[in-house]
């Protein structure tokens, strides 16, 4: 007879994995909005958000319920574990819908003559986050190991885009609005990658009990 | 699996029980710190309520026990051929799953191992016994009608007042067997508190099958199972991540 208890854990489990399968599809979108100029894909990322939104809750109250009754050891780990995970799915959709917003704006003017790594940079980020929920779903605290130190290499390419731009605004004053746009897309990716690295974090946590998070500055 | 060396209060070496030929305890070592809150855990017939019993040789008055290895308490071998087991009593209250007021008043209840004692009725006895009711948080309860029966009281109060006649004596140690399985959330709640208190000035061994309660009240947890200690250490870490498969799966209920 299976346990209430362990169908219940079941569904939060499979709500968790919806809602990170819209969150990589929205950033993913948001990304290709961006690079492909495409208006209608970044409005529909905006419109997506909500479907995001509404499973973070919806897992927040699994979750709540599970506590209720009072699960131990790695069930206690697991509902903890996927509250977080779900916050940091649907911080990482705000992100993409940022990203969406400023490719809206872009899309509707001419394109700047300024060839960026974004490719490189998505791909890293959109890796990560993969990565990232693949070593939950696997609970391999080995991978989510493996991919934290990797959101250095996004944090170089944030700051190389940023500094390309700020270069750029220096010479053409009249693509400032334009670049300023670029800006913010740059920092939406760079924090879903830190939205992924948190992720991985909670997936060492849930399978060796451990707390890595800060572990450089403590 | 010694928990942190210091402050050793209880050492359980080697120990094996025997039920005429049945083995109920299997080679149990095991260190329990003063003034804190050890939880036994396990299912029944585990061998925890008889481990339990062996702090105060209660075990001594069944007929075709047989007990190896040693306890140690204060460093001093309990099991020892000179050790006066009512002394040893003394030192060592206990609080049982069903709470036990003689059938007598409330006063008279606690003040009842004081008299054994020598302790004559008067003002440092009314001190004594208002003390202990105070410890055990029940003083403003019954302060009005401390010469009334115990049998009055409710459930969750006797059991108070059991504790309250079990510190009257001022043991070391007091041993208790599921003290609130028989009682409603606030009627535990306010044991729960009541143990948290006590461990200013007592070390506390319980025995629970309530996993919540022992997650909330104890500093260590021990897990038993057919017998053998299965695993010990602080219960932060056995509730959230045990070491043993055997610990996981009977906290998470996958036993069996």
């Amino acid at each position: 007879m299976e346990r209430h208890f362990e169908h219940d854990l079941g569904e939060l489990k499979g709500k968790l994995l919806i809602m990170a399968s819209y969150a990589e599809r929205a950033v993913s979108d948001a990304v290709d909005a961006l690079v492909n100029r495409n208006l209608e894909l970044a409005l529909q990322v905006k419109a997506n958000d909500e479907i995001l939104d509404h499973l973070e809750m919806e897992i927040d109250e699994s979750a709540i319920t599970l506590l209720a009754r009072a699960p131990l050891a790695s069930d206690l780990r697991l509902v903890t574990v996927a509250m977080k995970i779900s916050q940091n799915l649907e911080r990482a959709g705000d992100e993409a819908t940022k990203i969406a917003k400023r490719a809206r704006d872009l899309a509707k003017e001419p394109p700047l003559k300024l060839t960026l790594p974004w490719v490189q940079m998505s791909t890293l980020a959109l890796g990560l986050l993969k990565a990232a929920l693949d070593a939950f779903v696997n609970r391999d605290s080995t991978a989510a190991r493996a991919l934290i130190p990797r959101d250095k290499e996004v944090n170089a390419l944030h700051k190389e885009i940023q500094q390309r731009l700020i270069a750029h605004m220096k010479e053409n004053a009249d693509n400032i609005a334009r670049c300023l746009h670029f800006l913010v897309a740059a920092k939406s990716l760079e924090r879903i990658a830190d939205h992924a690295t948190n992720i991985a974090e909670e997936v060492v946590y849930l399978c060796e009990a451990a707390d890595i998070r800060h572990a450089d500055k403590v | 699996m010694a928990a942190a060396a210091a402050n050793v209060l209880i050492q359980v070496e080697n120990l094996s029980l025997y039920y005429g030929s049945s083995k109920a305890l299997e080679s149990i070592n095991l260190t329990l710190r003063d003034k804190l809150v050890t939880a036994f855990i396990g299912p029944s017939g585990c061998g925890k309520s008889t481990l339990l019993r062996c702090f105060n040789r209660m075990n001594d008055l069944i007929d075709g026990v047989k007990i190896e290895g040693s306890i140690r308490i204060g460093g001093h071998d309990i099991y020892a051929r000179d050790v006066d087991v009512i002394e040893l009593r003394k030192r060592i209250g206990m609080v049982f799953q069903k709470s036990n007021p003689f059938p007598k008043s409330i006063y008279d209840n606690v003040a009842y191992g004081l008299r054994i004692q020598g302790m004559k009725s008067g003002s440092s006895l009314d001190e004594a016994v208002e003390q202990s009711l105070r410890g055990a948080a029940l003083w403003d309860e019954v302060k009005d009608r401390l010469h009334s029966s115990a049998l009055g009281l409710s459930g969750g109060q006797q059991q108070r007042l059991c504790i309250a006649r079990a510190i009257a004596v001022k043991p070391e140690i007091i041993l208790m067997d599921e003290p609130a399985s028989a009682l409603d959330p606030i009627a535990t709640s306010r044991i729960e508190d009541l143990i948290l208190e006590l461990k200013k000035d007592f070390t506390i061994v319980i025995v629970t099958h309530n996993m919540q309660q022992a997650a909330r009240i104890s500093d260590d947890t021990a897990f038993f199972y057919m017998g053998e200690l299965v695993e010990f250490g602080p219960t932060k870490k056995i509730f959230t991540n045990p070491t043993q498969k055997r610990t996981e799966d009977y906290v998470t209920g996958r036993f069996g």
